[in-house]
């Protein structure tokens, strides 16, 4: 009875020892991939044979030719995507706000239609219909441009984040509208000068959705885009890799890692807003 | 005839009550749209609506004649006409015809709804009374107005002109503006499930997708889940560190660390092989020729990039169980297992089900990283999927690189078929659904 105590503290002790080493596990596992590819980045050859992950001419030069080349067009890309990204996202959120506020404060004729509507539309993937995309974009000659691939992301992330925003929308009191009804405001006062202030949380996740996407998505661009050019960064650096796999992958790993920094630490900077959006936006459907 | 109706039953309104006024005869007035509502002495709104109505008809009916006729025939001479233009204006034309129908249907209903107000002893107010009212019924359709033409031409005409797709005969060696497409009816969903190549195909690739589904969305659960319990013990420090560590690989960019695994898992000079496996077991593993191991990869990799999401919801989760619960299992003399089965458990699933279910749809049509790591690859002997190609990604393979538009098209259909049912079902299933239903 008297070793009791001891085995019970012995055991303790082991216990933790087992959960740091089942995390210090886990976080090799989730540096390695990471860490490697900072390591690829370094190596001044082009190819992944003879490259290393502790390189023994570290260089810059990838990062430098991505800049300063004049062959390179990342910059150009880093400007594509930015202006995608900031037209979706405004234009998106405004959109998307004004549905959802419709929906959720205004009971008209069709309301219930249009709800079923958009449930249902947002359940498809984009990419079942690519092939028509393609051919539509083709015919009013938006092909190969930005403002093709925008409206398409607009199109694309009205459905989902509306539900986002008229779930939230629905949760403040109808209290705050009516009264100021009362007082005489129109709908449009009504709206942007009480209720756009009060979903401002909501909002700017949605916003923050739309700009990040066109950071992400290759796919769409690949099939919209055709000259170098028009490229947005996923795209052109996805090339990088498809065109030669293994001659410019390093190269491929530093402007990778360009745009994974800054984009990882907003997640992590914003990760609980981020999560409870995501979180929200399947819950309330 | 109607505007001599018209007349007389005015002046009868004049000299009897209102009980006179005949919704049932506004209604049919407004057969000629704006008739009725001029019946209904709303003489600005009638004309408004008449001018609209004729306007449309005047500028759209040859676009809309064209449209249906060349839905029907798909184009007539060779090399002139592109049955894809035709397809998608015959499309457009049928939604313009939708919106026309209804917007009719509104215009009788409108002409019905004030005569028997009217009837009912109300006075028709002036002209700024009646842009107000206007005003306030229009104002949400305005607002939702802009969302829905986005979906209507960037969701709702690719899926329809696909849909119309899967039933014609579009291929290589049948593509316009070349050759005209031909309605076939069913003819490729009858061959896909009687042409044995097409039947083993599909049948492969649906059993792998399902496959795939299950135990890649399934390990990331239940990894999350071990990890989130691990780190809710009171007894770590560092926690913070430790949780953004887990959710470090959600944070970088999809397509950045699928690219990285790709290169990290190739045969002959990717790290996994040269630098873990080669040193310590004196093996390679061919990860990217053979179909099983690319699976098998595939799996732990998406386990790698799905967890760290799962693991935050349920970090969130266990933070708000009440310690009471604990405490009073405690009591109890309740074991670990016996706590995590009735109590952690349970609150985890509850809180966040639903998502765990987008999860599982989520890499039904994961394309990202089939795509990217092999391109659906090894090719196998004998069929147009890869190896490892799940539903999507074959539909991509078949549309960009086979051009079997027309399969492609019908093999899109069923896999929504499969999407809607599934969501449809979890979305009755949540909560503001059936809120909605209230209304």
């Amino acid at each position: 009875m008297a070793r009791q105590p001891m085995s019970y503290k012995t055991k303790n002790r082991l216990e933790i020892a087992a959960m740091y080493l089942v995390i210090a596990v886990m976080t090799v596992i989730i540096f390695y991939p990471l860490i490697w590819a900072f390591g690829m980045s370094l190596n001044p050859g082009t190819n992944l044979y003879g490259a290393s992950i502790i390189p023994e001419n570290a260089s810059f030069v990838h990062y430098e030719w991505l800049f300063t080349s004049p062959r390179s067009n990342y910059l150009l890309w880093y400007r594509n995507t930015i202006f995608v990204a900031v037209s979706v996202s405004l234009l998106g959120t405004l959109i998307t706000s004004f549905t959802a506020y419709a929906f959720s404060r205004y009971r008209f004729r069709g309301r219930t239609y249009g709800l079923y509507a958009f449930l249902l539309l947002q359940m498809f993937p984009v990419l079942m219909a690519m092939v028509a995309l393609y051919i539509l974009l083709n015919t009013i000659g938006l092909l190969d441009s930005l403002t093709g691939l925008i409206l398409i992301y607009i199109g694309n992330t009205i459905p989902m984040n509306a539900f986002l925003v008229k779930g939230y929308i629905d949760t403040l009191p109808r209290e705050l509208d009516e009264s100021a009804k009362m007082d005489g405001a129109g709908h449009f006062r009504i709206f942007f000068q009480i209720l756009l202030p009060l979903t401002k949380p909501i909002l700017s996740v949605v916003a923050l959705f739309n700009f990040m996407n066109p950071f992400m998505d290759f796919i769409l661009p690949r099939i919209v885009l055709r000259s170098p050019e028009n490229y947005t960064l996923a795209l052109g650096l996805f090339n990088f890799v498809n065109d030669q796999f293994s001659n410019n992958f390093t190269r491929f790993a530093a402007g990778a890692i360009l745009i994974a920094v800054p984009i990882a630490t907003v997640y992590l900077f914003l990760q609980k807003y981020l999560i409870s959006g995501l979180a929200s936006g399947a819950t309330k459907g | 005839m109607a505007t001599k109706n018209d007349q007389e039953t005015n002046k009868n309104r004049q000299d009897n009550q209102n009980s006179n006024h005949n919704p049932t005869l506004a209604m049919l007035l407004s057969i000629i749209p704006g008739l009725g509502q001029a019946y209904n002495k709303r003489y600005l709104k009638g004309a408004a609506i008449f001018v609209l109505f004729a306007a449309f008809a005047i500028v759209m009916f040859d676009f809309m004649s064209d449209g249906l006729q060349g839905l029907f025939t798909l184009g007539t001479e060779e090399r002139v006409d592109d049955s894809r233009v035709f397809l998608s204006e015959g499309i457009l034309s049928l939604i313009f015809l939708t919106f026309y129908l209804i917007f009719y249907w509104v215009n009788l209903q409108d002409a019905r709804r004030d005569a028997i107000k009217i009837k009912n002893g109300w006075q028709v107010g002036g002209v700024m009374a009646g842009f107000k009212n206007a005003w306030d019924t229009a104002f949400p359709y305005m607002l939702v107005g802009p969302g829905l033409m986005f979906l209507i031409f960037v969701v709702l005409f690719p899926l329809l002109f696909m849909g119309f797709l899967a039933f014609t005969n579009y291929n290589l060696y049948n593509s316009p503006p070349r050759h005209l497409l031909d309605w076939v009816g069913f003819d490729n969903f009858i061959n896909l499930f009687t042409i044995a190549e097409w039947r083993n195909t599909f049948m492969s690739v649906l059993s792998w997708t399902l496959v795939w589904t299950f135990f890649a969305t399934t390990l990331a659960i239940g990894l999350a889940m071990f990890l989130a319990v691990l780190t809710n013990d009171k007894r770590l420090k560092g926690k913070k560190i430790i949780r953004t560590i887990f959710i470090l690989p959600w944070a970088v960019p999809g397509f950045v660390t699928i690219i990285i695994f790709s290169a990290m898992f190739n045969d002959n000079f990717g790290a996994i092989n040269t630098d873990i496996l080669q040193p310590l077991f004196g093996t390679s593993i061919p990860w990217l020729t053979d179909p099983t191991w690319t699976r098998i990869a595939l799996i732990m990799i998406q386990t790698w990039l799905g967890f760290p999401f799962v693991f935050a919801l349920f970090t969130g989760v266990l933070q708000g169980i009440s310690s009471d619960w604990y405490e009073a299992a405690d009591m109890d003399g309740a074991t670990r297992m016996q706590k995590f089965r009735h109590i952690t458990f349970p609150h985890l699933m509850f809180a966040t089900g639903p998502l765990l279910i987008t999860q599982y749809t989520f890499n039904f049509n994961n394309f990202n990283i089939i795509y990217l790591f092999n391109e659906g690859g090894p090719a196998v002997r004998g069929q147009t999927a890869g190896g490892t190609d799940i539903l999507i990604s074959w539909i991509y393979d078949l549309t960009f690189t086979n051009s079997q538009y027309s399969m492609a098209a019908a093999i899109s259909l069923i896999l929504g078929m499969i999407v809607a049912t599934f969501a449809f079902v979890q979305f009755r299933r949540s909560r503001s659904f059936k809120e909605e239903g209230t209304f």
